[in-house]
């Protein structure tokens, strides 16, 4: 396809895809992201950087992550093929470690001295945790108290990993409080401190630069797809809370016209219920929060909602901004899946393929159950498994009555 | 452009008094006790008004301005009721600069024109956007000037000269220097900092220089006052709101609260310049 009429050549200069994107951020870390894109720039022109992302892929991650075929799966549904792209096997158990390698190594070359982030489930916690152990840098992470609670394995890994974790109570104590909390701290302390945001959202460069090193996935799936049926596949699927699983898997094939694209997003009790939900494609309209213009969740007024999801990861009222511009350019789908079909999913997927995956990445597998029955059989649909479900195995627990 | 802030800026520079901006947050901790207490605010001896536009997530505030605007939004307040608010005080008093102070969503939600239009037509004088950088211009910045409003940019310990000309390049009214890096309601560090930075700013620009965060008694009022245009309070006064709370509720103690601390303040201030 020919560069003018690309989907990939986003964002623009002043960090725009379409109308979304952009610097909306106080003056106070204004230069501190000028700073950022310069060097994330000069980092990308530098052999040696790419040498160094690339040798920690391979040996510190585990890439490439393997595709792997879902035969039970499958056979079950009766339809498409059924592949996943096991992103959950990578060290600390997601996709949250390709982002925080390659922007660990930012911060060491901006000789940063400390590390904050914020997270939603605790596997960009956990993935910011590990490489702050692994390059010696004291780190802070902030986690709304109702994912404290709701993720506690997790809060625990960071702990062991040498982070502090600052719950924070403010709103409904979920991701979007965690990032006001995280900006708040980056203000405060702008010399020392580079803040490692997980998701593919927040103010230009992080949409760009999380895609940019979450994008391993679907150029890896790609190929891998290629091998093993020799051509493309007729559909890629992956859950989006910020998106950063999905931006990752779909850049590749964004261009591919061939190739449907969907993306599951958080439905919660139903999209139809009000402030029910974290679907802020489906269920949202256009704003600004974070540092970035995209959909978001908000009443008239232009105050955010809560929203609500069973997965804290999706648990969040906005969306990375390369998918609001997807999304109104129609190349990509979204659509809402509730908790009850993510439940649903998550237990399919652990009884049928022995593999218990995130309660995000169940978001996607439901979209796939919807999904691969309306196609051929000689029609394949790649899931982003994106994460292990290790953490949610005690709130799944509680939902299913298997506990107190 | 001559606005309301141009002229009340003439008058003191002319008196050789620093200006005493005052931050209340629209519909804290409700509607008609906010009312009285904006009312109360010139003749308590703020010079400019600071009018918090409420929002649910201020990222660069600190806690009891969140809270203050959570007070507000559990009030009912809105952008129209804020606005509301400005076309009451103006029926009194016709001098006083209103600036309007906030993030940028509910306004991108109102819509920008008719924003515009509606904060003009109620007498506000300019708008101070915490989320709206210089990069961001176009989205309101430039349709505002041109209508007329006056658009007030936070320059920081971390705008360089290098940056200055860009930040200070489409604003007017006057220039708002944040004390510190951090939110609001933080604690100055160095005060000689302070006014060294106030003289950098001054090298690029002809605009009066307010200094905000972290100003909490007279005697800071009186100190930083020394150094620059003017000082903006704003927790402290908020703060003093909240105190003044029984139950959550306002108490006849609120009002005269807010109308005694800013008395405080001015007249810490006047000692600047003695």
């Amino acid at each position: 396809m020919d560069r003018i009429n690309s989907l990939r050549n986003g964002p623009d200069e002043h960090g725009r895809f379409g109308i979304y994107g952009g610097r909306f951020v106080a003056e106070t870390l204004m230069p501190l992201i000028l700073d950022l894109e310069r060097e994330y720039r000069a980092a990308k022109q530098d052999p040696a950087y790419a040498a160094e992302l690339k040798h920690l892929a391979t040996h510190y991650t585990g890439r490439p992550s393997p595709l792997y075929f879902a035969e039970r799966l499958t056979a079950h549904l009766g339809g498409a093929k059924v592949w996943f792209k096991r992103e959950e096997l990578n060290h600390t158990g997601s996709h949250k470690i390709n982002n925080c390698l390659g922007q660990i190594l930012l911060a060491k070359r901006m000789g940063k001295t400390r590390v904050i982030a914020e997270t939603g489930a605790g596997q960009h916690g956990v993935a910011t945790a590990t490489v702050c152990a692994k390059f010696d840098l004291p780190c802070t992470i902030f986690m709304g108290a109702t994912d404290v609670e709701r993720q506690m394995p997790n809060v625990l890994r960071m702990k062991m990993l040498g982070a502090e974790v600052r719950p924070v109570t403010a709103g409904a104590g979920t991701l979007k409080d965690a990032m006001n909390e995280a900006l708040r701290d980056w203000v405060t302390n702008v010399d020392s401190t580079y803040y490692l945001i997980g998701t593919a959202a927040g103010p230009h460069p992080y949409p760009e630069m999380v895609r940019d090193f979450q994008s391993v996935i679907g150029t890896e799936l790609k190929e891998q797809f290629r091998e093993a049926e020799g051509k493309l596949p007729d559909a890629v699927v992956a859950c989006v809370g910020g998106g950063s699983n999905a931006i990752g898997t779909f850049h590749a094939f964004l261009d591919e016209p061939d190739v449907a694209i969907y993306g599951a997003e958080a439905g919660g009790h139903g999209i139809e219920t009000e402030n029910g939900h974290a679907a802020s494609m489906t269920g949202g309209r256009p704003g600004v929060l974070h540092g970035n213009r995209t959909y978001l969740l908000q009443d008239g007024d232009g105050q955010i909602l809560e929203g609500h999801s069973i997965s804290a990861g999706l648990d969040y009222p906005g969306v990375g901004p390369e998918h609001s511009y997807l999304h109104d350019t129609k190349r990509v789908t979204y659509a809402p899946i509730t908790d009850n079909e993510a439940l649903d999913a998550f237990q399919l997927c652990t009884k049928m393929e022995g593999i218990i995956p995130a309660l995000e990445s169940a978001h996607g597998l439901a979209q796939v159950i919807k999904l691969a029955p309306t196609m051929r059989k000689d029609q394949s649909v790649v899931l982003c498994l994106s994460g292990r479900g290790d953490k949610d195995v005690e709130s799944v627990g509680k939902y299913l009555g298997l506990l107190k | 452009m001559n606005t309301r802030i141009d002229r009340r800026f003439a008058e003191l520079k002319a008196q050789n008094r620093p200006a005493l901006a005052a931050y209340v947050m629209g519909g804290d901790p409700d509607l008609a006790t906010s009312q009285a207490i904006l009312n109360a605010l010139p003749q308590a001896g703020a010079d400019i008004i600071e009018l918090g536009l409420p929002f649910s997530d201020p990222m660069a505030d600190g806690v009891a301005i969140q809270m203050g605007a959570q007070r507000a939004l559990k009030a009912g307040q809105t952008l129209l009721g804020v606005l509301g608010m400005v076309e009451e005080f103006r029926r009194k008093d016709d001098t006083t600069p209103i600036v309007l102070m906030g993030y940028y969503n509910p306004i991108y939600i109102f819509g920008v024109e008719r924003f515009i239009a509606a904060a003009k037509q109620a007498g506000i004088d300019g708008l101070i956007i915490v989320d709206l950088p210089a990069e961001e211009d176009d989205e309101l910045c430039i349709p505002a000037l041109e209508a007329g409003l006056n658009f007030i940019r936070l320059t920081t310990p971390t705008t360089d000269d290098k940056r200055l000309p860009t930040v200070l390049a489409n604003t007017s009214g006057f220039v708002y220097y944040v004390s510190m890096t951090g939110i609001t309601g933080g604690a100055i560090k160095s005060r000689g900092a302070v006014g060294e930075a106030v003289q950098r700013i001054k090298a690029h620009t002809e605009l009066p220089v307010i200094v905000g965060f972290g100003i909490k008694t007279a005697d800071d009022a009186a100190e930083i006052g020394r150094h620059a245009d003017g000082i903006a309070v704003g927790t402290v006064l908020v703060n003093a709101v909240a105190t003044s709370l029984e139950d959550g509720k306002a108490t006849d103690k609120t009002v005269g609260a807010v109308r005694d601390l800013v008395a405080e303040l001015a007249g810490g201030l006047q000692r600047a310049r003695s």
